[in-house]
């Protein structure tokens, strides 16, 4: 008998391991994500940040030997659970990735509407709607709105990992999963990021994984330090930078190491 | 200069120069078969050539328009045959190929695109035309399946390993299916490739001789029975081109340039579904 799930917490790991075959990436990470706050996980290259993220929407598993131990909580209910379907399960977490990924054969909008059509036939003017609300939610609609039957591809590099933030909002996810969004981008695609992170964080859980400690501070309300595999520290964004408790945590972000 | 420097030049030209003549000997055996082609080929080639049916020996004029039909018809179906099974091999190589039974079907594949196509001629006449007692078109089509499947099947997959693992992995994280993953975002991203191989393919076996001439036999006159023995250009060719008469001779010329003809168009659709996928790549 679950406990009655808490109306505050979205989504919830408990003694999370995450496993390539026999060895683990991610060890014994239990961890609280708070509805409508932005979480940012930094640490080291290697440390299984983005392995834990990618447990978070069960796209670890699909990994050569992936598999896990542990249970993940989403409203309280185990994700892991053999009666939740993965597949069903992804529509209601979209995920960024580093690299811009635009189905190249897709236009705009089919690239936006491509989550939506794979439930099965909704009517045009549904589709329509839920295609310009993702665009305005992920600050791109007036750029494109003029061309959206036009491929996906002739956008900018920021325009492109903005137009995958709209086709994982367009399915109306509870969380966002962002996996070094930025990492591919200038600047100015940079910072449109995370001011979306800042909007967005309104109806959407979400969690960034990240390389960057300034964007980090910059976007996210509590930060959790992995090392190696460990979960090191986890705390408010603004006390985990100004006095972090680990001295792991403090070595890293006044880049003593890593 | 360095006599060093001076060496590297001179091996630098020697084998630049080497390159270019040997790729002139290669163009030039090209431009040698077509020209001869044209020349030989090209008087004969008029309206009856094209519409009439072939006459018998010792009387002029006549055409091949039962070649060129048989040609069409015997190809088209072995692509239908072939097509879809090779094809479909191809996305389980690429998808699903990494064990066992994918290490076998590459495998087989391999040997088969290796394989003499007179051998699979006789194997074609062992299971179909023997069983069913005649000569059939329908045998031939097999048999020039059975030569496009393993070449569609490696080119296949080579497409759709083409495809970035970051496109598959955006699909799956958007709630696809694997099997939706696959067709619609792998198989529709290397299409261009695909259809590039396919038409490839065609315009390989379309001037197969060997399995045709104990499957489809070769007819006399115009017949679009698939049951039926049926005349196709190649097989035309080798009998006007070993008969004793002028007139088959002549014929046979003209025959061979239309066939060169439809497979150069066929390339040249492949080219441009080519220049197409780089277009949409930009």
């Amino acid at each position: 008998m679950a406990p009655p799930a808490d109306a505050r917490l979205q989504l919830e790991t408990v003694r999370l391991t995450a496993l390539y075959g026999r060895r683990a990436a991610v060890k014994d990470v239990s961890l609280m994500f708070p509805r409508h706050t932005v979480t940012a996980l930094i640490g080291p290259s290697g440390c299984g940040k983005t392995t834990f993220l990618r447990c978070l929407n069960r796209m670890h598993e699909l990994s050569e030997g992936g598999w896990i131990t542990g249970r993940v909580l989403l409203d309280g209910e185990d994700i892991y659970d053999p009666s939740v379907d993965a597949i069903r399960l992804r529509r209601r977490i979209g995920m960024v990735f580093q690299r811009p990924t635009p189905f190249p054969t897709m236009s705009i909008y089919d690239n936006v509407a491509a989550g939506l059509r794979v439930n099965g036939g909704r009517p045009r003017a549904e589709v329509d709607a839920a295609v310009e609300g993702a665009l305005r939610r992920a600050a791109l609609w007036d750029e494109v709105k003029d061309r959206l039957r036009h491929s996906a591809l002739a956008l900018s590099g920021g325009q492109q990992q903005r137009l995958c933030v709209a086709r994982a909002l367009a399915p109306e996810p509870d969380v966002l999963l962002l996996d070094e969004p930025t990492a591919s981008l200038d600047p100015a695609g940079t910072q449109r990021i995370e001011e979306l992170c800042h909007e967005l964080k309104t109806r959407y859980t979400i969690c960034i994984v990240t390389h960057n400690l300034q964007q980090a501070a910059r976007v996210s309300d509590y930060t959790a330090f992995f090392y190696l595999g460990d979960l090191i520290e986890i705390g408010r964004t603004e006390e985990l930078f100004t006095k972090p408790t680990q001295e792991h945590t403090e070595a890293y972000i006044t880049g003593r190491f890593g | 200069m360095s006599a060093r420097r001076l060496r590297r030049r001179l091996v630098s030209g020697t084998m630049t120069a080497l390159v270019a003549v040997l790729s002139l000997v290669a163009v030039l055996a090209l431009m040698l078969i077509l020209g001869h082609l044209v020349a030989k080929g090209a008087s004969s080639l008029d309206w009856s050539f094209f519409v009439k049916n072939p006459v018998p020996a010792g009387q002029s004029g006549g055409g091949v328009a039962n070649a060129i039909v048989g040609t069409l018809i015997i190809v088209g179906s072995a692509a239908l045959i072939g097509l879809p099974i090779g094809i479909g091999t191809g996305l389980y190589l690429a998808e699903y190929g990494s064990g066992r039974l994918g290490w076998i079907v590459r495998f087989v594949a391999d040997v088969l695109n290796g394989t003499p196509s007179i051998v699979v001629g006789i194997f074609a006449w062992t299971w179909l035309v023997k069983p069913m007692g005649h000569f059939s078109a329908l045998a031939g089509s097999v048999a020039l399946a059975v030569l496009m499947v393993p070449m569609l099947a490696r080119t296949t997959e080579e497409m759709v390993r083409l495809v970035p693992h970051s496109l598959r992995e955006a699909a799956l994280a958007l709630g696809y299916p694997r099997w939706r993953t696959s067709l619609r975002v792998i198989a529709r991203t290397a299409l261009a490739g695909i259809v590039t191989g396919c038409l490839v393919g065609i315009a390989r076996v379309a001037g197969e001789t060997a399995p045709l001439l104990f499957t489809a036999l070769g007819n006399l006159n115009f017949s679009t029975s698939v049951l039926q023995p049926m005349q196709t250009l190649s097989l035309q060719i080798y009998v006007y081109a070993t008969g004793p008469f002028d007139e088959w001779q002549r014929l046979a010329w003209a025959a061979a340039l239309v066939l060169m003809g439809l497979v150069l168009l066929l390339s040249l659709t492949a080219r441009w579904a080519i220049r197409q996928r780089h277009g949409a790549a930009r």
